[in-house]
């Protein structure tokens, strides 16, 4: 999809089937769902679900889509634990496998990315903000693409990445795909990983893995960190129109 | 459809959002941030607002001239397509109305487009804009608009989600049709009435 085909009709929210859930990290789960209604999608946008009191109140959030478009099986969704969630906590503590929970979507229409639009590509995660960039890698891998890509991804304790497995698997293929992982509270330096918050040594360490200047960069995560990367990528001479934001929470 | 053992908040907390609160929405004491790219960092010296009746310009004005304008005041609710609202939200700003009367200039169309320093773009009917409905805010909560809120200023149009509440706007511009704007142009409402819940295209 690109900007000016307006869409017309109507998203609906249609019922989906709970098949699966697995965890991912102490404090991640995935949820996989069988629409009654199967759609297209583009890598990075997302659904909205909703939940429904007997009295008709409701409670509605967005959800980055974490499996790839070719995947038709299901769709999954990574949903973290907020303490003071109303929606998170109500996934973990309640939904099971078999029941119905409403989605609708796919939603989003600049923070998106598939393998038609080139690249390289340099791909920003903190936290759960992965889960969009983890979807346009799994893409990427469906379609055994070899479009240049560096993920640096920070996160608290190795315990923490996301699909951290999947992650690693893919950087072994060694097929253009660069993967940075940072931890910020881990003290003991660990192989594979760096330690500390991202910074401009960081970044600009990623984007020299790529073999030319990232036509889009996608940063997703909390906002304090998409700012702190956004900022650091513009001094590192990124220029702004390259980078595309998707923030989540405050 | 009821979703099984969702009963929602409590009643005292239902009582107290009645009838502010609209569909799909909850409330955040936070201020979140959502933007589509980098923040822009824009220099007093260098903002000028400007108001265009399609590509005429009728008139510019610097930050010194800006701040000279009638000041109003204006405690609304605000409403995020992203599903938060915040309640009693306090900004300071020039009125769209008191803009139009320093430049002597009646609405020659029905329709507005706002742009920002950062390229982005909103549309907002004139209508939504006269009688108080609209500002251009300079201040929030007493302060200076931080950046990543928008600051130096940013169009305040409440009664709409948010995203027409252009940040980093530089101008208005008035346009002879209904012309969508960034997000319009990415499947989002043309309207965006929260009560309505006119979030996406087709809503």
């Amino acid at each position: 999809m690109t900007p000016g085909q307006a869409r017309t009709e109507k998203l609906l929210w249609q019922p989906a089937s709970v098949v699966a859930i697995e965890p991912r990290t102490p404090t991640v789960k995935s949820f996989f769902f069988r629409l009654a209604h199967p759609l297209s999608f583009v890598p990075g946008q997302h659904m909205d679900v909703r939940l429904t009191a007997p009295d008709g109140y409701e409670a509605q959030r967005s959800y980055s889509i974490a499996s790839a478009p070719e995947r038709t099986d299901c769709l999954e969704l990574a949903i973290e634990l907020l303490q003071d969630g109303e929606v998170s906590p109500f996934f973990y503590a309640t939904v099971a496998v078999g029941d119905e929970i409403e989605l609708r979507g796919p939603i989003g229409g600049h923070f998106m990315w598939s393998a038609d639009d080139g690249g390289p590509l340099l791909l920003v995660g903190g936290g759960s903000g992965v889960v969009p960039l983890a979807c346009m890698l799994r893409h990427r891998a469906a379609r055994s693409s070899t479009i240049p890509v560096a993920l640096v991804y920070s996160a608290r304790t190795a315990a923490d990445l996301i699909f951290g497995d999947e992650l690693r698997v893919q950087r072994a293929r060694r097929d253009g795909f660069h993967f940075i992982p940072t931890l910020t509270r881990e003290t003991n330096p660990l192989p594979g990983f760096r330690i500390g918050r991202i910074d401009a040594p960081l970044l600009s360490d990623a984007l020299a893995l790529l073999p030319a200047p990232p036509k889009i960069v996608f940063v997703c995560g909390a906002n304090a960190f998409v700012e702190t990367a956004a900022d650091t990528l513009l001094g590192l001479g990124i220029s702004p129109a390259t980078i595309r934001t998707e923030r989540y929470g405050g | 459809m009821a979703t099984r053992g969702f009963s929602g908040p409590s009643r005292s907390a239902r009582a107290e959002q009645s009838g502010r609160l609209p569909p799909g929405q909850f409330v955040t004491t936070d201020f979140p941030v959502l933007s589509a790219g980098p923040t822009p960092h824009i220099a007093r010296e260098d903002w000028r607002f400007t108001l265009q009746v399609g590509p005429r310009q009728i008139k510019s004005w610097s930050w010194g001239d800006f701040i000279r304008l009638p000041i109003t005041k204006a405690t609304p609710d605000i409403h995020c397509v992203t599903k938060w609202s915040k309640f009693d939200t306090s900004w300071e700003g020039v009125s769209i109305q008191d803009l139009l009367a320093d430049a002597a200039l009646e609405p020659p169309t029905a329709f507005t487009l706002a742009h920002s320093f950062d390229g982005y773009s909103t549309n907002v009917p004139v209508k939504d804009l006269l009688g108080g409905r609209g500002m251009i805010a300079i201040a929030y909560d007493g302060k200076p608009i931080a950046p990543e809120h928008g600051g130096p200023a940013r169009l305040l149009v409440p009664h709409l989600y948010f995203w027409k509440s252009a940040k980093w706007v530089k101008g208005l511009q008035f346009t002879e049709r209904d012309e969508a704007g960034f997000w319009e142009l990415r499947g989002y409402h043309m309207y965006g009435d929260p009560w309505q819940e006119q979030r996406y295209s087709g809503d």
